[in-house]
């Protein structure tokens, strides 16, 4: 019934979007605003439709209709009602339906802003927002249906769908199959809606850079209209990334945080697109130029939200993310190369209109050093798409299945990173058009002086790696810069308007979010950095088996393997439960009590390590193996993780400086802003 | 002002930002053509590796094979862990055609005359490691036709084939 109910919801959603995508065109060649209404309208309405939709989904989920295929697959008795309710993007159909019901309701607050000025956009946006919200929503209705209900036929056999077929009479298994247990972690309900949010909001950019391609309206204006959803889009998309690095130290038990799968990477190539684009927009907005680039980097960042989309969730790669399996390949790889296509060649047709107002003039001025950002990034990009796609490639040419694992990954990323980390120290000390090496170096010599700090500091402390010492070196020179420029600019305003340093520091950052916002996010991606530095360098481990009362060494570490219990609990998993005793130089340091959970439903271990972990380092212990029967013996694999710490630290500086430059300006309001100020005046949705 | 800078050096500049670019993508290629060829690592059937072994020590290399029950030796003490894999098709079409991976595993470790090849992996003991599971491993081959395992992952076509995923073990 309800399952019905929700169906049909979708189904209207559906033809609501094609009746708003036929309305506004209708409306653009007849003139009529009327129409455009109307389509804006049924945009408007599409957003309660799929919300029927996903709280039937979440009914269901919640009282256990397991004859809904979905519901059974994602759901059991024992789990408890927040788990129930996270259950709607624990499976590929549930997930699809939670990206429409985003994508309608962003779409939404886009209709809903003031559109005065800019009303030669609103057909645009309104068509490309639906165009994206119907391939989703056709594709939940036709192939990843989470309505589907389970049917017994007269065979015996058990099938899905949604009408009952001939003679079978309906399937209602007692239990479901549960949630996969390695999705049940804080973490992991959070991080996708984070990163679904993030792809989503990216449409937003996409749907006003085609409307200005469209429209003949090439000036920097629609950049300026999204300049804040580009932001919060980056800002869900980062939070995703740094979530799914958590989830996957605490919870997949490997000793790290990313590993390089070809789903993590999917979700990273739109970031890496999209940092791109938040860096190059500054040069169209000051300088007129690179504006082909920047449509290009709107429409690569959209169509690779669709892939990152469908890469998480078809399951054509086999990792340790592709809970799903499915055959929605086709129609994924259609509606990229679509829309890829007619973007692209309405690029071409408004090409010279969008020629450059101004030339780069000199090799270390502040566009010229964004420009080489841009490439870096782009850089990174390729590796990432070469290192997906050469399998396949290889695989077709010679026939040879080969495939390329982290090492490839950090290997031909490292000097990129690295080069990104240079410029952002460069960088915000050179200027816009005409930078010299003399002018730069006289700008730079004293946060350089202060970073060879830093090295001095590691070799003391018995750094001997290199490109440890060059990292760290990096790490300092970025942190010197930006704290000089926050210096000059709060000595600046302390001398010219007498306010005490913090008060100067606090406005200077207000007055120029973005900039400032920005400074702190160079900020976080430095400690970051450190951390990444720690784990990825300096990383050891170990393996053993102990008896009780045993100890084994790591470094300055050893434990010692006190008990271990073994356990049912009511949520239907059995526990071994380790305690082992922590000493560092001989000296106690405390219990840790790594685990492995097992569930009985899925029939999946779960490895929880047990992690004592400071500012200097992580000891990290994982408990892999126990011998059922006497309790005595267990294999213990730990790791020691330097430094790593400061990438949870960086990444909470990181999202606060995307917050601080993506806050709305409060002398801004709409009522007040002149004709001249709305230029300036940033998206209000 | 852009327009007060003459044509000439505006060329001249033009000239020295393509150096620049063209300098810097040469970086990137180069960069990704090394880290594929230091790091790439080779899908091979143990027919294949029988038939090029000397070429192959000290790649890295990914192989398959069905496990046989009565060869693995697990010493706790050293974690030091033995076993003998049979060869079997890579292709999935192949298998599929054979009837399955079940059919596949198990032709294989009851065929005596199939290539057999010997692995040694340092770690704890894999529950799904048992007779005719598909073993997936990862790592480099020695001048003795012994395998090295880094990294052993398990399948095991069974009834709960779709409940179980892959099982792990770095």
């Amino acid at each position: 019934m309800i399952a019905n109910f929700g169906y049909g919801a979708l189904i209207i959603a559906l033809l609501v979007s094609l009746y708003g995508i036929g309305a506004a065109f209708y409306g653009v060649r007849k003139n009529s605003q009327g129409w455009v209404n109307s389509a804006r309208n049924a945009m408007l309405l599409t957003w309660p439709l799929v919300t029927l939709a996903a709280l039937s989904i979440i009914y269901l989920l919640v009282t256990n209709h397991y004859e809904v295929e979905y519901v059974s697959s994602v759901t059991s008795n024992s789990m408890p009602l927040y788990l129930k309710v996270t259950a709607l993007w624990g499976g590929q159909a549930g997930s699809l339906i939670f990206w429409s019901w985003l994508m309608a309701g962003f779409a939404s607050a886009v209709t809903l802003r003031k559109w005065d000025r800019d009303r030669e956009f609103l057909p645009w946006v309104i068509i490309v927002s639906l165009v994206t919200l119907a391939f989703f929503l056709a594709l939940s209705i036709l192939f990843e249906n989470p309505f589907e209900r389970l049917w017994q036929t007269p065979t015996g056999n058990i099938t899905k769908s949604m009408l009952m077929p001939a003679g079978a009479i309906p399937f209602v298994p007692a239990d479901g199959s549960g949630l996969n247990p390695l999705l049940r972690h804080p973490g992991m309900i959070i991080h996708p809606p984070m990163l679904y949010l993030g792809f989503v909001s990216f449409v937003i950019p996409y749907a006003f850079a085609i409307a200005a391609l469209v429209t003949g309206r090439t000036d920097d204006r629609w950049i300026r209209l999204t300049r804040r959803w580009t932001l919060v889009a980056w800002l869900f998309l980062s939070l995703g990334l740094l979530l799914g690095g958590r989830w996957a130290y605490d919870v997949l038990g490997w000793g790290g945080y990313w590993g390089w799968d070809p789903v993590e990477i999917a979700a990273f190539m739109p970031w890496l697109t999209g940092t791109a684009f938040l860096h190059s927009v500054m040069i169209q907005e000051k300088r007129g130029m690179l504006k082909h680039w920047n449509m290009i980097l709107v429409i690569l960042t959209y169509d690779l939200v669709i892939f990152g989309t469908f890469l998480t969730r078809s399951g054509v790669l086999s990792s340790v993310h592709a809970f799903a399996q499915s055959a929605i390949g086709p129609a994924f790889f259609a509606f990229i190369g679509l829309t890829f296509i007619v973007s692209l060649s309405l690029l071409l047709r408004r090409w010279n209109e969008l020629k450059s107002e101004a030339q780069m003039t000199s090799m270390l001025s502040r566009e010229a050093l964004f420009l080489l950002n841009n490439l870096l990034f782009m850089g990174i990009l390729v590796v990432c798409f070469w290192g997906v796609l050469f399998p396949l490639i290889s695989e077709l040419f010679t026939g040879q299945k080969v495939t390329v694992g982290p090492p490839f990954y950090e290997r031909a990323t490292a000097p990129l990173f690295a080069g990104l980390l240079l410029l952002m120290g460069i960088a915000p000390l050179s200027a816009w058009r005409y930078t010299t090496a003399k002018t730069l170096g006289r700008a730079m010599w004293k946060p350089f002086i202060a970073s060879l700090v830093i090295v001095g500091i590691s070799l003391l402390s018995g750094v001997r790696s290199w490109p440890a010492l060059l990292g760290f070196w990096l790490c300092g020179f970025v942190t010197a810069v930006t704290l000089y420029e926050f210096w000059r600019g709060a000595m600046a305003r302390h001398r010219r308007a007498g306010e005490n340093l913090p008060l100067a520091l606090w406005r200077l950052a207000g007055r120029n979010r973005r900039r400032y916002g920005g400074y702190i996010i160079h900020l976080g991606v430095v400690l970051m950095a450190i951390g990444i530095i720690g784990i990825e360098i300096f990383q050891t481990e170990t393996q053993g088996t102990l008896q009780q009362g045993d100890r084994l060494e790591l470094g300055d570490y050893s434990i010692s393997f006190d008990s271990l219990a073994n356990f049912d609990t009511a949520d239907g998993r059995n526990v071994a439960r380790a305690v082992v005793s922590v000493f560092k130089d001989g000296n106690y340091l405390g219990e840790l009590h790594p685990r492995r959970d097992y569930y009985y439903e899925s029939q999946q271990p779960m490895t929880i390590p047990g992690v004592r972990s400071t500012w200097e380092d992580d000891f990290y212990v994982l408990l892999v193996d126990w011998q059922p029967i006497s309790s005595a013996g267990a294999t213990f694999k730990i790791y020691h993780n330097p430094l790593v710490n400061w990438l949870w630290l960086g990444g909470l500086v990181f999202i606060l400086g995307t917050l601080v430059a993506a806050w709305p300006d409060p002398d801004l309001e709409p009522s007040q802003a002149t004709d001249r100020r709305e230029v300036y005046a940033p998206i209000k949705a | 002002m852009e327009q007060t800078v003459s044509a000439r050096a505006g060329s001249a500049n033009r000239a020295k930002f393509i150096i620049g670019g063209i300098l810097i993508i040469a970086a990137i290629v180069y960069l990704i053509i090394t880290s594929t060829r230091a790091s790439a690592q080779y899908f091979l059937t143990i027919d294949e590796l029988a038939a090029k072994q000397a070429d192959v020590i000290g790649r890295d290399l990914r192989v398959s094979g069905a496990v046989l029950g009565d060869t693995i030796q697990y010493d706790p003490q050293t974690l030091t862990l033995r076993f003998t894999v049979a060869h079997v098709p890579g292709d999935n079409n192949e298998i599929e055609e054979q009837g399955g991976l079940a059919e596949v595993l198990h032709a294989a470790a009851i065929d005596p005359n199939r290539t057999h090849l010997q692995v040694v992996y340092v770690g704890p003991k894999p529950d799904l490691l048992r007779n005719e599971a598909q073993a997936i491993m990862t790592g480099k081959i020695a001048e003795d036709g012994v395998f090295y395992a880094d990294e052993l992952l398990l399948k095991c076509p069974t009834k709960y084939e779709e409940a179980v995923p892959d099982q792990s073990e770095g």
